[in-house]
């Protein structure tokens, strides 16, 4: 967290009521990435229930209905509760910085939406600890499992959804307005760093699909509590329509959790490549192509609800269309690297990682738009495999590549360096421990979200929970060398990376409450 | 504040009502996205969707005696549904214009009053425009009082349009119990 200033002028107010009041870009920033990490340990611990209940065939911890309600849980608070917040704290402390703003350009809102969240997810948990128990119907919660056959539980998740969305809808409002509105004279939107860039498009993505989650949520409302039909069969309804509507927001969904994290990679490979970004235009032209492409691919999620012919073929090429601008973006962050002048530093080691492993998650992903060999992979450990490979050493590698790589400019100290090399081979180890098995077991036929399963599986799932158990303890050394950074260290310089460019390493280290007050002069 | 941003607050507020609109839209097309999906449905005749009830006069001239087509009748129980549910006749031919009438025969088996709602759906789905019901127990819940038992009509007629390539369509009859959504309604007995 940034540290206090109390001899400045206009440093940060004293005392708690600082973080309740606050508008201030750095501190709300700080407190997304705080809110999000804490979430992610959670999501972490859910994650290793079920891992530590597939370690051996057989029911061995808990029953049943509560592995699903592990299941769930643990994907709607790694999704909401720490991959998104941890990208709007990134774009908090940093777009302003990287746009030569004051701040963002409406920061009372700013403070709004990062303080419903952690309501939402206190009413959220909250489910786990009443008899009906938490939620159980998946993160994707179809109709009618999460209408006729749900918990009552459901109502509190519906809610939680809603202020979700809320604070996400804020957040992107405010972001799109501060990006649009708040650069520095002089900083066009081609000369934008590419962080701001895949965040504006992001934010555009929220505000167009956030609403749609909100109104699917809605509907449930009605069918559970107020007699409607939207989703039952009996009452006209249709099931499958809940799947149409659910994944029009799915979809753009998961491109909300890695546009930014393309953006931090395009961040971080320049400046320990220390060269310029290659393609910067293609990239933005890459990044808009795959936010429109999006939009049109979601019924990808659904070859199996019997599409007609039609609609598969049309589904699977426009999918496979989206490895197109995907490749020029790898194709990019790899001639970066190329005959650079390149230095291993922990939040580089992170980037090369996003890239290798991101891609091995985006050909799985284009097996699977494969629409007749869906059928196979459909419901598998093999889609488990291809979304944690684009999510884990994906968005949340770029998280920590973040986090490791402005650390320096949030603090004012250097993280140690050892330690912080050390957290990312145990993590790299660890990820493709747990992941990688579980491809070979989806190919072999293991359904996903199931507590027990045959004994051929057994192998592979006890080698993937070894993984899990590497990769989940291991981000108790990320909290301990986030704290010890903030705590003191080596001085950062302003520049902190010899090859960095951009605005943020033209103000001191730590940066201080108010930065660029007067806009600075861009070449 | 001193440090206020210096921005254009109405060229803001102007972004953000844009924004806020957009917002607004999208919520809306959220909801818009079931009549859309129900009317996609309806023209393409995916999804199995049958249309509602069809006058048979306004429809037939006369009736194509070269053609049979074989239409077979089905019927499920959705979850715990307890009725006896099914086909009196399992399958006829029919030639296409000509109106026909087939019974399934439903039954209450438990100690309560229950009502029932039937779901159709045809297969394969490129057929599912051309089977017109004139007259269905689907159109309405269904009452049956304690071990009551009763035969409910189907009117049909297959459209003389019916690709010449199906020769066999499949009429399937899903059964809801719908006893809590309509508890209160006092009179629902098929007409």
């Amino acid at each position: 967290m940034a540290t206090g200033h109390d001899d400045h002028h206009h440093g940060p107010a004293k005392g708690i009521t600082r973080w309740f009041y606050t508008t201030n870009h750095k501190d709300i920033g700080s407190m997304y990435l705080w809110f999000s990490f804490a979430m992610f340990l959670m999501g972490g611990v859910f994650a290793l229930v079920i891992r530590a209940e597939l370690f051996q065939p057989g029911l061995q911890f808990v029953d049943p209905n509560f592995f699903n309600q592990m299941t769930t849980m643990h994907g709607l608070v790694m999704v909401f509760g720490a991959v998104m917040p941890a990208f709007v704290g990134l774009a908090n402390w940093m777009v302003p910085m990287m746009i030569g703003a004051p701040d963002m350009a409406l920061p009372r809102m700013n403070n709004w939406s990062f303080w419903i969240l952690p309501f939402a997810f206190t009413m959220l948990a909250s489910t786990l600890f009443t008899d009906a128990g938490a939620p159980n119907f998946g993160w994707t919660f179809y109709a009618p499992l999460s209408t006729t056959y749900a918990p009552s539980s459901v109502t509190f998740f519906i809610f939680a959804i809603h202020i979700m969305g809320a604070s996400s809808i804020m957040g992107s409002i405010n972001i799109v307005a501060t990006i649009q509105n708040l650069r520095a004279p002089g900083m066009t939107y081609m000369k934008m760093p590419l962080f701001v860039w895949t965040w504006l498009i992001t934010a555009y993505l929220l505000i167009a699909v956030m609403p749609v989650l909100a109104g699917v949520v809605t509907m449930m409302l009605f069918d559970i509590h107020f007699g409607t039909s939207f989703f039952s069969a009996a009452g006209g309804g249709d099931p499958v329509l809940f799947q149409h509507v659910f994944w029009f927001f799915g979809h753009p969904e998961v491109y909300i959790m890695i546009l930014p994290a393309f953006g931090v990679v395009s961040e971080i490979i320049p400046t320990f490549s220390r060269k310029k970004l290659f393609g910067y235009d293609s990239m933005v032209y890459a990044t808009s192509s795959i936010a429109f492409l999006s939009f049109i691919v979601w019924a990808h999620h659904m070859f199996t609800t019997g599409m007609p012919l039609a609609g598969e073929l049309f589904f699977m090429y426009a999918t496979m269309l989206i490895a197109v601008p995907t490749g020029v973006k790898v194709f990019n962050w790899v001639t970066t690297m190329f005959k650079g002048s390149i230095s291993f530093e922990t939040p580089m080691l992170f980037a090369i990682a996003f890239v290798v492993l991101f891609t091995c998650g985006g050909f799985t992903g284009l097996m699977l738009a494969i629409a007749p060999a869906d059928f196979q992979y459909h419901d598998t450990y093999f889609v488990v495999a291809h979304f944690h490979y684009v999510l884990v050493p994906g968005a949340i590698f770029s998280i920590m590549a973040a986090a490791y790589y402005w650390l320096p400019k949030w603090t004012g100290n250097m993280y140690d360096e050892n330690l912080g090399k050390l957290h990312f081979w145990l993590s790299f180890v660890g990820i493709n421990v747990l992941f990688f098995p579980q491809h070979f077991l989806g190919l072999a036929g293991m359904p996903r979200r199931i507590p027990d399963y045959a004994l051929q599986f057994a192998d592979f799932n006890m080698v993937s929970s070894i993984g899990a158990f590497i990769f989940g303890f291991s981000q108790l050394l990320f909290l301990f060398i986030v704290v010890k950074t903030v705590m003191g260290g080596k001085k950062a310089t302003a520049e902190v990376w010899e090859g960095a460019e951009g605005l943020e390493w033209t103000v001191p280290s730590p940066a201080p409450y108010h930065t660029f007050s007067t806009p600075p002069a861009i070449k | 504040m001193a440090d206020k941003p210096k921005q254009n607050t109405t060229s803001t507020g102007k972004l953000v009502a844009k924004l806020a609109v957009t917002v607004v839209g999208m919520f809306g097309f959220g909801f818009a996205m079931v009549p859309l999906y129900n009317v996609f449905c309806e023209i393409t005749g995916l999804n199995g969707k049958t249309g509602g009830q069809v006058a048979y006069e306004a429809t037939t001239a006369d009736i194509d005696k070269e053609r049979l087509v074989t239409v077979q009748f089905a019927s499920m129980n959705n979850g715990a549904m307890g009725w006896e549910f099914r086909p009196v006749q399992n399958q006829i031919d029919v030639h296409p214009g000509e109106l026909n009438e087939v019974r399934f025969y439903a039954r209450n088996p438990s100690a309560v009053r229950m009502i029932g709602q039937a779901v159709p759906s045809i297969a394969p789905s490129i057929g599912a425009d051309y089977l017109h019901k004139t007259e269905c127990f689907c159109f309405t819940q269904q009452a049956l009082e304690a071990g009551e038992s009763i035969e409910m009509p189907v009117r049909f007629f297959v459209d003389k349009a019916l690709p010449a390539g199906v020769h066999k369509l499949t009429l399937s009859y899903t059964l809801f119990d719908v006893t809590k959504n309509f508890a209160g309604t006092p009179q629902l007995t098929a007409k």
